[in-house]
């Protein structure tokens, strides 16, 4: 087998990495092609301007600030989702007192929890902003009258009219919409592990606390540094920006407290016909998500548990 | 049990595979790749087709067999207005095929179009995804419609079609020098729009000054009523009135100083001013609670269920709250209440200006027809059509006798009359989008008026603003003429 091994996996890759050249290195080229030039967008013709569209963007203060939104993204959204789903995904398989003989189970209800953490991922990206941009409503949305049904009349937050609340008040619609789809992809990792190791740390008078971390966050860990990956590409890419677009002020405000860098790539390109200047940004964007896989890949390497 | 562990002595496992190409498909994630595929085309290779005879009949030379292509924005206005106006130059060129194609998504559908050279003969420019027009215009992809403008009207041949139109509507279409590039087809009326009914309930008037403003305001408060809501989510709502406001105050040149993005024009007493009595309306507490979180729809339903007593908006509310506006609300329009007796206009100056911006593309194939198109949509018959089916007013000045008109519509027309000479024309809004929405608008107003900044701060950033406008040589400046 290990003969012609190589020539085998190539004979394999041919077709999808030509597709994947053509319709995504090829693309890549182009637009740091592009970046270079005073493209607007909107008519065929362009001159070469050098590096001035970069030291544009260098002097940006929306850029800036749009950076460091998308970079809070990247760095907050994995650690809460991935937190709060491993919690919940564990409370779900592991976490329950034992019954019925059963050593390691859930906790009560355990399966109608888990149908509905699935709920918002069932939900495009698009409907779920809508429906948080109605709860959000200072005037009458949900949250609010909730607020004032018990009582909290004076406490009116603007929620997204608020320039030091908008950002959370986004990335709690983002977390709401992700999480439900980790506990699923954890629980379904959780249960390849074997239960006598649980059993063998139980009997040993190990609490949840200890078997989650010496038993279950261990054996999860090539799981989880997926769905760290996945996460950080979900928080810098579409949906940040579809959250962004459709419920916040202006879009990107109050006073740019939202925009993050996709945002900006599609107001420059399609709002001021600056396609040119749109791609430097964008140019910007990969090599944060080039650092960021990096990173990633570098902090997560362990070494592998076979079991 | 478990998952599938690699044999390490042999090598490339599973998990690597999939780990690395996890890795290689990070890359894809920015999403600028789409932008790239579609420009370094050639353009304008196509063939124009030929010139029809020029006759009295159709002075501009239209081939009448050529097809027409014709792109329409699908917004508040609807389609209606058009298609009529299709079926008229097809009674008029029977020959000719027209494709007409309503769409929400102009700058999608198009903007391959124009990159590829080849645009459609005719297109309403509008709504959320419309296109940069100086940006059209100064990289050459926009037609001169001077011979439109030159050419006899439809009804009238004594006529030319600029004479019949309303105040301002040339001027819009022309961004720097003589060539008319847009033709601005509805005409909207800017200003406080309020419901009598619910100032007939408070025994008021429209409030002609700022002290009766805010007497009024401070009424409406004692019976739970707030004077004021805008959309606080699209704080450039505000300038629909406010930009007039200034004007009044500090007369025309300095909305004009303003425009021309002039050192120290934001710096006008007058901007302060009208700033300060704008922020005295939050200080007092008469803007509706939780207006800064508001859409543009959700302050207009406000408004419409009388939680509020004004709202900044333009005519196109009538038609975009009638779902929920009351039967007997009686929406009208006014003028900005006057400051105080040294204001440099009368009381009854406002904005007023075209809206749906028509273009014909100077690729197209058939631009002839694209005029003829609006040559005929600017006859009085299809304005009449327009406005009693959409119930906004056309660029075609007249054109509402004999039809009854909504409250709202009625106001405009009078409001207009009112206004005179003074219908002011602020044009930071299409020459400079960033600076206007995302600047001006969500940077200084939008905080203004949740009390986040003071008029003083705000007057400092909005100059702050317009002088980085200015420096900026990627943006292409324009002045008034």
């Amino acid at each position: 087998m290990q003969h012609g091994k190589y020539r085998f996996i190539v004979g394999f890759l041919v077709f999808p990495l030509a597709l994947y050249a053509l319709f995504v290195v090829w693309p890549f080229i182009q637009s740091i092609y592009y970046s270079f030039t005073d493209w607007t967008g909107l008519s065929p013709d362009f001159t070469m301007v050098g590096f001035d569209n970069y030291t544009r963007m260098l002097d940006d203060d929306t850029f800036w600030s749009s950076l460091q939104h998308s970079l809070t993204f990247a760095l907050l959204l994995p650690v809460v989702v991935l937190g709060l789903a491993l919690f919940f995904a564990f409370m779900l398989n592991v976490g329950g007192r034992g019954r019925k003989g059963a050593a390691i189970s859930g906790v009560r209800g355990s399966s109608f929890y888990k149908i509905v953490y699935f709920f918002p991922q069932v939900l495009s990206i698009a409907i779920v902003a809508l429906l948080f941009q109605f709860a959000y409503n200072p005037n009458s949305g949900a949250i609010n009258s909730a607020l004032s049904a018990v009582g909290l009349d004076s406490v009116k937050p603007e929620w997204l009219g608020d320039p030091k609340l908008a950002l959370w008040c986004v990335m709690a619609v983002l977390v709401w919409s992700t999480t439900g789809f980790f506990v699923v992809l954890f629980s379904a990792g959780m249960a390849s592990i074997p239960k006598d190791f649980y059993e063998a740390a139980l009997l040993d008078g190990a609490s949840r606390f200890t078997t989650f971390f010496r038993i279950t966050l261990p054996l999860l860990w090539d799981t989880v540094q997926s769905g760290w990956v996945y996460m950080g590409i979900l928080a810098l890419g579409a949906e940040s920006f579809a959250v962004v677009q459709i419920m916040t002020v202006g879009p990107g405000g109050p006073a740019d407290s939202t925009n993050v860098l996709t945002l900006l790539v599609y107001q420059k390109a399609f709002r001021d016909g600056q396609a040119a200047y749109a791609t430097t940004i964008g140019v910007a964007l990969l090599l944060v998500t080039l650092a960021f896989a990096a990173v990633v890949m570098r902090l997560g390497r362990r070494e592998r548990l076979e079991f | 049990m478990g998952s599938t562990s690699a044999q390490n002595s042999e090598g490339l496992g599973r998990r690597d595979v999939i780990k690395r190409s996890a890795a290689i498909g990070l890359i894809t994630v920015p999403t600028m790749s789409f932008l790239a595929s579609c420009a370094s085309s050639d353009s304008g290779s196509d063939k124009k087709v030929e010139k029809g005879k020029a006759t009295e009949k159709n002075p501009l030379g239209v081939n009448a067999s050529a097809p027409l292509d014709f792109v329409l924005f699908d917004g508040g206005f609807g389609t209606e207005y058009a298609t009529d106006a299709v079926k008229g130059y097809e009674k008029a060129f029977p020959d000719a095929k027209v494709k007409f194609t309503p769409t929400q998504k102009i700058q999608s559908e198009l903007q391959p179009r124009f990159n590829g050279g080849t645009p459609p003969d005719l297109i309403d420019n509008s709504g959320a995804e419309q296109m940069d027009m100086g940006v059209l215009a100064g990289k050459k992809q926009l037609a001169d419609l001077t011979p439109l403008m030159d050419a006899p009207s439809f009804d009238d041949p004594a006529k030319k079609v600029r004479d019949t139109l309303r105040p301002g509507v040339l001027e819009m279409g022309q961004l720097d020098g003589d060539p008319v590039w847009i033709m601005y087809y509805a005409y909207t009326v800017y200003g406080v729009w309020y419901s009598q009914t619910a100032l007939d309930k408070l025994d008021a008037q429209y409030p002609e000054d700022w002290d009766a403003m805010l007497a009024l305001c401070a009424k409406a408060k004692k019976k739970g009523i707030a004077g004021w809501t805008y959309a606080g989510k699209y704080p450039y709502y505000i300038p629909f009135s406010l930009y007039p406001f200034i004007g009044k105050i500090g007369g025309r040149e300095v909305l004009d100083a303003i425009d021309n993005l002039e050192p120290n024009a934001w710096k006008h007493p007058a901007v302060k001013s009208a700033f300060e009595a704008y922020f005295e309306l939050y200080k007092k507490g008469y803007i509706l609670q939780g207006t800064p979180g508001l859409d543009h729809i959700q302050s207009q339903t406000a408004w419409t269920e009388g939680k509020a007593l004004f709202i900044p908006n333009g005519s196109w509310v009538e038609n975009e709250a009638a779902k929920t506006t009351p039967k007997d609300f009686q929406m009208k329009v006014a003028a900005p209440s006057s400051l105080d007796s040294s204001d440099k206009l009368p009381f009854g100056a406002l904005w007023a200006s075209g809206g749906e911006p028509f273009i014909v593309p100077a690729n197209a194939k058939n631009p002839d027809g694209g005029m003829e198109q609006l040559r005929i949509m600017l006859s009085e018959e299809s304005s009449k059509n327009f406005t009693s089916k959409v119930k906004s007013l056309s660029s075609f000045n007249g054109g509402t006798d004999g039809l009854s008109l909504s409250t709202a519509l009625q106001a405009g027309v009078d409001a207009l009359a009112k206004a005179g000479a003074n219908v002011l024309n602020p044009r930071l809004q299409d020459w400079y989008v960033e600076l206007q929405k995302q600047k001006i608008g969500v940077g200084v107003l939008g905080e203004l008026m949740a009390g986040r900044m003071t008029p003083a701060e705000a007057v400092k950033k909005c100059q702050e603003f317009a002088d980085a406008t200015a420096k900026d040589s990627s943006i292409k400046h324009y002045k008034h003429q």
